[in-house]
């Protein structure tokens, strides 16, 4: 898609390009070395600060990370657990075709979807006076679950009307037919933006942190809390594993994008190359 | 309901405060993200692997992580600010700049691909091919998720709060503190003036939406 910006380089911008890519590397290596300068006249490079890791002690910090880790992911499970069917259900009411029902989903949903996530948090913390993972876990069903019934409905919407008129055609009622019908078929193509969606659940369970919920990041203030020499490398640990469980989610989200793509092009695009074939009248090209 | 009234200075320079930096570095990562997706897209190898190295680890970094490290790393590091308020712009704009990259690049991605083919071959370089037809055009697709990424950026900000830098929530929490009879009116003041940012930012994207897609 890019390369249709520019011509296939010639000898000239082969030579340009390479130029320019040296020049940048040079830039970019040297802002690294430069990094790489401040942080060792700090002395992050000693092995006093890293050999916590591999030395005897090394257990006990990685349990403490691990622990963490645990947490993490618990309170992104259980939020996603609840959040996923209260979605479906705020798409029904949402989508609903009594106006007195559908009206103040609408502004149910606005009003969450307007709300920074950590404020929900604090106030089911200091409201409810519940535990910090309650408070973090509700808040993040509440903020979610607004995002999944969105992209429900945008899914459903984007079926073609034929589907609920032939259900309701064949005898089922509306609600059979959106659960039958309209819900597989809108969960199957928003399938992508959904899983793209848990990353974002993943990445706020941090905002636990706020709350003193002992999630990752609050294990590595703690470690660093005990020994201040230690916040570097605690908190590069800690942010490289937030990273790497992050870019796996992503890689699925992309991946289900690139298998479900291929599957529609298999269909349409090959019947639409047949009609091109035996037509082979070149049309004008749509925009 | 008395302690929302009573606390009203608080609110408004919190809510002037969350403002400040919502528009500082929602500037900052627009010019940053424009620019990343230029890089993204250019020619030159090296800079398109730093864009894409840059896009991905910023959007899968949890905003608390980047907060943490410009509030609380980098000053141990010896890179002292005189306020908290430069770390929550540097932590806000750098994780906002990766993502208007994304919808910057998706936008150029929806220009159809004759014009930057006319464009070529009536002489144009790549720099004037990207300046003059494809980002102009690309702009029309770009402005509701920019706009959705606005009303993420003033939530967002309120991280900020619980990095020294007293915004709204950053007085949500003071105030709870001092309100311990009236935590739940603070927190739904609090709440009432950042949708009185994010509403109407959220009613302007469907606005602009609805607009461009009757021209597409």
């Amino acid at each position: 898609m890019t390369s249709v910006l520019y011509d296939v380089p010639g000898p000239k911008a082969r030579r340009v390009s390479l130029i320019g890519s040296i020049v940048g590397s040079i830039i970019i290596a040297g802002g690294v070395v430069g990094a790489i300068v401040i942080l060792s006249s700090q002395g992050i490079f000693n092995a006093s600060r890293w050999e916590v890791f591999v030395n005897e002690s090394a257990k006990d910090v990685w349990t403490q990370l691990g622990y963490g880790v645990l947490a993490t992911l618990q309170a992104a499970g259980v939020a996603a657990l609840i959040a996923f069917p209260l979605g479906v259900a705020l798409c029904l009411l949402r989508i609903s075709l009594i106006s007195w029902i559908r009206v103040p989903t609408q502004v149910v949903l606005e009003f969450l979807r307007g709300m920074p996530v950590v404020l929900m948090i604090l106030f089911v913390l200091l409201v409810f006076a519940t535990s910090p993972f309650v408070a973090v876990v509700s808040g993040l069903v509440l903020y979610n679950a607004a995002i999944f019934a969105e992209i429900l409905r945008a899914g459903i919407q984007s079926l073609p009307r034929g589907q609920r008129e032939a259900g309701l055609a064949i005898g089922l009622r509306s609600f059979q037919s959106r659960m039958s019908i309209e819900f597989p078929q809108a969960i199957r193509r928003m399938l992508p933006s959904l899983v793209a969606q848990l990353v974002v659940l993943l990445k706020d369970t941090s905002l636990g942190y706020i709350v003193a919920y002992e999630e990752l990041l609050r294990k590595v203030k703690l470690i660093s809390d005990l020994e201040p020499s230690l916040l570097f490398s605690a908190f590069f640990v800690g942010a490289a594993i937030y990273i790497l469980i992050n870019l796996s989610v992503s890689r699925l989200a992309i991946w289900i994008e690139k298998r479900g793509s291929k599957k529609a092009a298999g269909g349409m695009a090959s019947a639409i190359k047949t009609v091109d074939l035996e037509v082979n009248v070149p049309g004008p090209e749509k925009k | 309901m008395d302690a929302i009234f009573e606390s009203l200075p608080q609110y408004w320079d919190g809510f002037l405060r969350t403002l400040f930096l919502a528009v500082v570095s929602g500037v900052i990562a627009l010019a940053a993200g424009t620019l990343l997706a230029a890089m993204r897209v250019s020619p030159v190898a090296a800079l398109r692997g730093f864009s894409t190295f840059y896009v991905e680890v910023a959007r899968n970094t949890p905003l608390t992580i980047i907060f943490f490290f410009s509030a609380i790393v980098l000053p141990r590091l010896g890179v002292k600010f005189e306020q908290f308020e430069v770390a929550a712009i540097i932590a806000l704009s750098s994780y906002t700049a990766a993502f208007v990259a994304e919808a910057v690049r998706s936008g150029v991605n929806s220009v159809p691909v004759g014009q930057a083919e006319a464009a070529r071959s009536i002489g144009m370089t790549f720099t004037q091919v990207l300046g003059l037809v494809v980002l102009p055009q690309a702009v029309r697709t770009v402005v509701p998720p920019l706009i959705n990424i606005m009303i993420a950026l003033v939530k967002n900000s309120s991280v900020a709060g619980a990095f020294f830098v007293l915004e709204l929530f950053g007085y949500g929490l003071q105030l709870s503190n001092s309100h311990g009879d009236a935590v739940m009116w603070i927190l739904i003041g609090v709440a009432f003036f950042y949708l009185l940012i994010t509403v109407p930012l959220g009613l302007l994207a469907h606005f602009v939406e609805k607009k461009v897609a009757i021209a597409r």
